[in-house]
């Protein structure tokens, strides 16, 4: 089997990630802030290590400033619904994927002032029109860092100027890119980092965080669920103080644990090394694909310009006739259709039929790249 | 002395004792002692020479603490 569906989650993982999670049901199975007893402790330390494991990974100076959630979508959503009030502005691209496009497609019904500004059809952002996009008192520019359809990576620092300027933060979705590309929030300029930690993290299903800036005034920010934290008990309000204002009830320690042990083994290899595999990867397979007749591949054509993702259709034939037949004849796993990402295949014109997206990961093989390129080959031909 | 550290979150009390720990201070992790706070969560019990080097260390390494007590 060939595992290529890599954006939709990663695998295989790494033995330590299992081995910490194993590690919190059997040694550390209290409940962390709840209780004082030791294993109530030994829980909190499996979270604060993840904290600090993920502050390391984007260099973000507090680790208090990590705020756990289920997944990107959380995380994203905690950003746009927390900041976001009627008449503010916020500027967003055409390749965002839905977890960004539909909390804003509904904040716009209530009075946020949305703008989307096309890109071109590689995926790519004109900074130019962008930069005429956020007016001076935007109060937030949102953007994917890189596409989960293309695999595109946008321009975050160029962004960040351009938001600061008008007096906006910055919201980087880096569901694609945490854990794969370098991310320094400080450098980059970024406010706000949403991720997940199934993905490049190679954390499980189940986690991801939200990375506040230092420059970000926390008190300008609702919480989407209020409840225990195990801190101020005495109080019916919610407290304002991080990460508790923002982490209610009993959070995944099991997958927290997991998403630690994942970032510590991506920390170990570094995501420069990591993005280089993935990079000479990629440029094969997008190389080989357009060698290939009746193979058209999306994205953009700089080498340095994404991610380990390639979107690609077969002339006169349905997606997911591609999908099933490399599963059922060579066991190769992709995923097929829009990747909940309609406005980004409105963008590449490939909507509403979408493409075939092969991802890959830091396990992926050279070896695997030239066994799909055979079979795809094959599929195209028949 | 001894004393224990009060905090707001279990996540500020983690970095307290790792700070210290690495400072080079004994401290233990002991639930927080009713007379003091009603919080569920953890104090920082600690022996040290002076109450101000703990506080000297807290500061250092931006960790904000909700009470300091003598035991």
């Amino acid at each position: 089997m060939i595992y290529l569906d890599n954006a939709a989650t990663s695998w295989p993982k790494p033995p330590e990630v299992l081995e910490a999670m194993a590690n919190v049901l059997e040694q550390a199975g209290g409940n962390p802030g709840r209780s004082g007893h030791r294993m109530s402790i030994a829980a909190a330390r499996v979270v604060y290590d993840a904290r600090e494991d993920i502050a390391q990974l984007v260099n973000c100076p507090d680790p208090l400033r990590v705020i756990f959630t289920e997944n990107a979508t959380y995380a994203l959503n905690l950003s746009l619904y927390g900041l976001l009030k009627t008449g503010d502005r916020v500027v967003t691209s055409s390749m965002e994927h839905n977890s960004v496009m539909r909390p804003l497609r509904d904040l716009e019904q209530k009075g946020v002032k949305l703008t989307v500004v096309p890109c071109a059809s590689n995926g790519t952002l004109n900074l130019k029109e962008f930069a005429k996009a956020v007016t001076k008192g935007t109060r937030l520019v949102a953007i994917v860092h890189a596409s989960n359809v293309t695999g595109t990576i946008m321009p975050i620092a160029d962004i960040a100027k351009i938001a600061h300027r008008a007096g906006a933060l910055l919201l980087v979705d880096a569901a694609q890119s945490a854990g794969v590309l370098p991310i320094d929030v400080q450098a980059m300029g970024i406010d706000l980092l949403a991720f997940t930690g199934h993905k490049g993290p190679l954390g499980p299903t189940g986690t991801g965080a939200l990375v506040i800036g230092g420059n970000v005034d926390t008190s300008q920010i609702t919480p989407l669920a209020r409840g225990g934290t195990g801190s101020q008990s005495e109080k019916q309000e919610q407290p304002e103080f991080l990460p508790d204002k923002f982490e209610s009830g009993t959070p995944n320690v099991i997958g927290i644990a997991g998403l630690g042990a994942g970032i510590r083994f991506v920390l170990k290899k570094g995501t420069a090394s990591i993005w280089e595999h993935e990079k000479r990867l990629i440029q094969t397979l997008r190389e080989g694909l357009a060698e290939i007749k009746g193979v058209k591949v999306y994205g953009s054509p700089n080498p340095d310009g994404s991610v380990g993702i390639a979107s690609f259709t077969v002339k006169n034939k349905t997606v997911s006739e591609i999908g099933q037949r490399l599963d059922e004849e060579y066991g190769i796993l992709t995923r097929v259709g829009l990747h909940c990402a309609p406005a980004a295949h409105q963008t590449i014109g490939t909507f509403p039929e979408g493409t075939v997206r092969l991802a890959t990961s830091v396990f992926t093989t050279m070896d695997e790249i030239q066994q799909t390129l055979k079979a795809i080959e094959k599929v195209a031909r028949s | 002395m001894n004393g224990v550290i009060l905090f707001h979150t279990t996540a500020m009390a983690m970095k307290a004792e790792k700070a210290l720990t690495r400072a080079g201070y004994q401290v233990r992790l002991v639930p927080t002692p009713r007379e003091f706070s009603s919080d569920c969560g953890i104090a920082l019990r600690f022996t040290v020479v002076s109450k101000e080097a703990v506080i000297e260390v807290m500061a250092k390494n931006g960790v904000e603490i909700a009470g300091l007590h003598e035991l």
